[in-house]
């Protein structure tokens, strides 16, 4: 029996090896160790064999059929991997067709500088404060140290909608609101963004409307160098830590002494060249100390309250940043220049 | 203001520095300098001959055969110019030379004659045809007869000059005068100002006998006459004439030349009157009557207010103060007799009446702005001085005057303590009086204590923060240190609302839309269209500017639509027609007829979507933009904020009839998603759009931004599906609602799954399929309850809507 036992296990696997199919491997199982198989019969006929030689041949039995199992096991596994990889070669697709598109849509250029302007001076404690597009005279102009009859308070400069009511032509008067609420008693470090209004006939350099973010700085013993010290941080952080900062002397009716701000050039780092005109500085920005007449209008005590302001605008920042050529590029919404910003 | 370097040194040493260098410290110590000129920068070779032969040309008319000495040759020259004479001195380009537009100089045959150079005309040599003298304007230019022959003619012309262009910030008028710039420079270059002396002879007439002044204004505190006789008109010197052609005044005559000469030396405007056709010898300053008539300079009829300022000879308007002179008593060949004004006219009356007229000259500019008090004699004696010395004048004695001017000098105390606090420098005093001693200011001084005398020039210097910018200028800004503010430090933040605008930007651009910025201001027409219900509601009318420059942008916006809608027109002309847009920003209501306060200004988002939604054109996926595309992007953008809304079926102006829904959170009306009507679509030229509008301001107010924390369900849900046959018109929003209301508390969900209508329907009905999720997160539910809701809803749709379960 011992013998026809390793024939048969012999012949089993011999079998297994062979089985090109699954299904080949389910007949070979049922033939040989099924309840009618070779196996259960060597089994069955186990009575006749002596008391010591039963378990010795049982369990030889058992090795054969878990030895057959074992192999068919394993020989459908591998039949099955390579029965899915067959399928899944019939699966190929072309994986150079293009993907389906997902709808990808983006912020306004303006918006993208208008928010890297505001984390930065976030990121340097300043809040951001917002204020009406329609201001009064007082706060567009009087409160700024631009009283009644001064040239650069011209209807013809501005969108007046009463005598006392115009669009607004700055963002400062956000700065004298801020400050009035403020009621001269605590320190103002804040920034204003938002659209401003002037009476410009639109072109590639002018646009009725378009966007300043103006800035404020009052507390007790700021110095001038504090303006010098806080611009030049937001323009090695907005521009590039290889920019340099210059200040000019500059007029301004809120602020004595008041500056300009120039950049190093980008493209020649102060030498000179034709994207800076030759000059090797590129303006940036106004600002200044705030006037005393600022400060006391607003109920700060000049002698005991100073401060900084400047003001600057992301259309010519944007301009100057991606060499935008047309002003008007930012409120014609073409299509195609939208997207071109969507990456940066 | 055009500053000629050749000019400045006459005031002021500038050494050896280039004109690059000079512009460049000049800017950085405040005044910008725009650009340098060089009119003759790259010419060459041109030198002044003498006309000894000039003929016909043998074949031509026009031309003349001239015979030129140029001092080492003489050269046959063939020229053109209908002035050329004999005897004259020109400007003679020789063989060889470059003119500007590197135009150079050839020999050349002319109908057959040799040609050796060319006879200049001031055009030709780079100077621009409005400020050429008229005499010269046809033709060439004389050189005066005493010239000498060979000389180089550009440098008499004065082209190797650099010339500055200046841009002043309104505060520095002192620098629209040479005098100005050379102390500007002095300070800068640390060298002393040399300044003209007005010394003249004066003859024994008094000029007394000769006229009177009269002011019977306020708005004229110094009138000054001068009379001088026997003057000869005839042109100014060259180098007068090329200093005013370089600061771009146009030579006309030696007096006229001298005014404008000293007006831009002192900053001083001057007028000369032609004194025997003044009328009288009675000068009257005063405010001139309403509707009083005059003929000005420039042969206009000009209507006067009592506003304006004039000089009259007691009867009529001789001239307009400060602004231009009258024709009937304008200097002509004529004159003899000059009567000539120095004068402080008030700033503001001159600015208003060189407003009305239109009228901005170089006088004017100046008055305006006000003039040096101390100057304005100064620069009478000093044209008398050259009138005498260039047009052969008389002098006579003394200058008639009226005079309540204030020309006393400011006094500002400083501390140099307080100096350096400011701009957080530590100057020293030694450094404080330097400075202060380079800008020619008088100080004296105690330990820290400086006492300044505020030269009159300097009106714009009258606090201590001007004298503060004063020092630091001239320290240099390049100087000081970058420091950073000491102050308290605070956290910096956006607030709440203002990172909301951000989240909702975010999100829209998740979506697929791209953000715009359009105009606030838009016309009459369209600011009428797409209002929100709920913003007309609150609107009188839209806000009108009140002198708008267009119709275009002349109305502020009532709603951000129709100016996305014109964005698209433009997009779509472009063959850009698939479109997503959306735009955040401030509409204006006012519930006023007559804007007497600031109208409400309300943040809201808007979009419009145009053409296709999805297209993926291999696998023939294309999906035009509808309805539920928009309306899945504002349910989207309204969980987003943790706010649910309703939606109403709805009818608005310029939106389609059947396709419109109005918003509603919390029962109020926060705006609408609809399809834009045919009829306005076709208006901006657009294929089927749809938009959405939504009130931010509220949503803000409302929005809950915490989320709580809910419990992850334990136990299982049970769902059931139910298809009702309904009335077509029956809204699934409707019956979804009653479903919720009868279902009871246990219905966690319910959707619409289908939507059908057609074949085994009966007409004018509609099948519609819910499907209601179940769930209790405490415990198991058990199908007798839901079984139970079931029949509730049943009942409920059936009573409700008529509703029938679909066999």
């Amino acid at each position: 029996m011992k013998e026809r036992l390793e024939e048969l296990q012999a012949e089993a696997l011999t079998k297994v090896e062979e089985a090109i199919y699954l299904s080949d491997l389910q007949d070979i199982r049922v033939a040989y160790l099924g309840k009618k198989g070779p196996i259960t019969e060597v089994l069955r006929g186990m009575g006749k064999l002596s008391k010591e030689e039963r378990p010795v041949i049982g369990e030889l039995a058992n090795k054969v059929r878990e030895a057959i199992a074992t192999e068919l096991d394993a020989k459908k596994e591998r039949l099955e991997k390579e029965e899915l990889e067959k399928k899944l070669e019939t699966e190929t697709i072309d994986v150079t067709l293009p993907g389906r598109p997902v709808k990808v849509g983006g912020p306004h250029l303006l918006t993208s500088i208008v928010e890297e302007i505001e984390d930065l001076f976030i990121g340097m404690g300043f809040e951001v404060r917002e204020g009406p597009e329609v201001e009064t005279d007082y706060y567009n102009f009087e409160a700024l140290n631009l009283p009644k009859g001064h040239p650069a308070r011209d209807m013809q400069d501005s969108f007046y909608i009463t005598e006392e009511l115009l669009l607004r032509t700055h963002t400062s008067p956000v700065q004298a609101r801020t400050m009035g609420e403020y009621q001269g008693a605590k320190p103002v470090k804040m920034i204003c963004p938002g659209k401003v209004y002037r009476r410009d006939t639109d072109d590639a350099t002018h646009s009725h409307q378009f966007t300043q973010v103006e800035g404020l700085y009052v507390d007790k013993n700021v110095r001038m160098s504090d303006l010098k010290g806080v611009l030049n941080q937001f323009a090695k952080q907005f521009f590039g830590e290889d920019r340099e900062i210059r200040l000019r002397p500059s007029f301004f009716p809120f602020t004595e002494p008041s500056v300009e701000m120039d950049i190093s050039c980008k493209v020649c780092h102060g030498h000179g060249c034709s994207v800076c005109k030759g000059t090797g500085w590129i303006e940036i920005l106004g600002g200044g100390m705030v006037h005393p007449r600022v400060l006391e209008m607003a109920g700060y005590d000049p002698k005991e309250y100073n401060g900084f302001a400047f003001g600057m605008g992301p259309e010519r920042i944007a301009m100057l940043k991606y060499g935008v050529d047309d002003i008007r590029h930012f409120y014609t919404n073409d299509v195609r220049f939208l997207k071109q910003y969507h990456k940066a | 203001m055009y500053v000629s370097l050749n000019w400045l040194k006459e005031y002021v040493d500038i050494g050896t520095i280039t004109p690059e260098e000079l512009a460049e410290k000049i800017t950085k110590s405040g005044i910008e300098v725009e650009g340098i000129e060089y009119v003759a920068e790259q010419s060459s070779n041109v030198v002044v001959g003498y006309v000894q032969e000039c003929e016909k040309h043998p074949n031509a008319d026009k031309l003349n055969l001239c015979q030129v000495d140029v001092g080492e040759e003489q050269l046959q020259i063939i020229c053109g110019a209908p002035n050329i004479a004999k005897g004259q001195k020109v400007a003679v380009a020789k063989p060889g030379a470059v003119l500007p537009g590197n135009f150079k100089i050839k020999k050349a045959k002319l109908r057959g004659v040799e040609s050796n150079g060319m006879i200049c005309s001031l055009q030709e040599l780079g100077i621009e045809e409005k400020f050429v003298p008229k005499e010269y304007a046809e033709g060439i230019f004389v050189f005066p007869e005493e010239t000498e022959v060979g000389a180089d003619a550009l440098a008499l012309l004065n082209l190797h000059d650099a010339i500055l262009e200046l841009g002043l910030t309104p505060n520095r008028s002192d620098a629209l005068s040479m005098l100005g710039v050379a102390y500007e420079v002095g300070a800068i270059l640390d060298v002393p100002v040399r300044l003209p002396k007005e010394e003249v002879n004066v003859s024994s007439e008094i000029a007394a006998d000769y006229v009177s002044v009269k002011v019977d204004t306020e708005l004229n505190p110094y009138y000054g006459a001068f009379v001088i006789k026997d003057i000869q008109i005839g042109p100014s010197p060259l180098w007068m004439r090329n200093y005013l052609i370089a600061a771009g005044i146009r030579p006309i005559n030696n007096v006229v030349d001298i005014t404008n000469y000293v007006l831009l030396e002192y900053g001083q405007p001057l007028h000369a009157f032609d004194y025997d056709q003044f009328g009288s010898n009675e000068i009257v300053v005063r405010r001139a009557k309403d509707g009083e008539q005059m003929v000005t300079l420039d042969g206009q009829e000009r209507t006067l207010k009592s506003s304006h300022l004039v000089i009259t000879n007691g009867t009529i308007p001789t001239a307009m103060a400060g602004v231009m002179g009258g024709a009937n008593s304008e200097v002509s060949n004529q004159t003899k007799t000059v009567l000539l004004e120095a004068a402080y006219f008030d700033p503001a009356a001159v600015r208003t009446a060189s407003k009305d007229h239109g009228l901005r000259s170089e006088s004017s500019s100046r008055f305006e702005k006000g003039v040096d008090p101390n100057r304005v004699k100064k620069a009478g004696q000093r044209a008398c001085q050259l009138l005498s010395q260039y047009a052969n004048g008389t002098v006579l004695s003394g200058v008639v005057e009226f005079d309540q001017l204030d020309k006393s000098a400011a006094t500002i105390e400083i501390d140099s303590t307080e100096v350096n606090n400011r701009l957080g420098t530590e100057i020293d005093n030694d450094e404080i009086g330097d400075i202060l001693r380079k800008l020619e200011f008088e100080f004296k001084q105690n330990g820290n204590l400086f006492s300044i005398t505020i030269p009159t020039r300097r009106q714009d210097i009258t606090i201590f923060e001007d004298m503060v910018e004063e020092i630091a200028r001239i320290f240099g800004y390049d100087n000081l240190p970058y420091t950073l503010p000491q102050g308290a430090s605070q956290a910096g933040g956006l607030t709440e609302r203002q990172q909301l605008k951000r989240d909702v930007k975010n999100y829209l651009q998740g979506a697929g839309l791209m953000e715009t910025i359009t105009y606030s201001l838009t016309s009459k027409e369209r600011a009428e269209l797409l209002i929100s219900p709920e913003v007309k509601g609150k609107v009188d009318s839209p806000v009108q500017l009140a002198m708008p420059m267009s119709e275009e942008h002349s109305t502020l916006r009532l709603s951000i639509l129709p100016e996305l809608l014109a964005s698209m027109s433009y997009n779509s002309a472009r063959k850009q027609t698939n479109i997503g847009y959306y735009e955040v920003g401030t509409v204006f209501l006012s519930d006023e007829t007559t804007i007497s306060k600031q109208p409400e200004e309300r943040l809201r988002v808007s979009g419009a979507l145009t053409g296709d939604w999805i297209t993926h054109p291999w696998q023939q996926e294309k999906k035009a933009v509808d309805f539920f595309v928009v309306k899945g992007i504002v349910e989207g953008l309204l969980e987003k904020l943790n706010l649910t809304a309703t939606y109403k079926q709805a009818k608005m102006d310029g939106l389609h009839p059947g396709r419109t829904a109005q918003i509603l959170i919390k029962d109020v009306a926060v705006g609408f998603i609809g399809q834009v009507h045919p009829s306005l679509q076709d208006s901006f030229d657009l294929k089927d759009t749809y938009v959405f509008d939504l009130d931010l301001e509220f949503i803000f107010t409302i929005h809950e931004n915490e989320p709580s924390f809910a419990k992850i369900p334990r136990y299982p849900s049970i769902s059931r599906d139910i298809a009702l046959v309904v009335d077509e018109h029956v809204h699934a929003g409707d019956v979804k609602a009653t479903i919720l209301k009868a279902g009871g508390e246990l219905i966690k969900e319910v959707q619409v799954f289908d939507v059908y209508q057609g074949e085994h329907l009966e007409t004018g009905k509609k099948s519609l399929a819910f499907n209601i999720l179940y769930l209790d997160p405490e415990r198991t539910l058990k199908d007798e309850e839901v079984e139970k809701s079931y029949q509730a809803i049943l009942d409920a749709v059936k009573k409700a809507h008529q509703a029938q379960l679909r066999a």
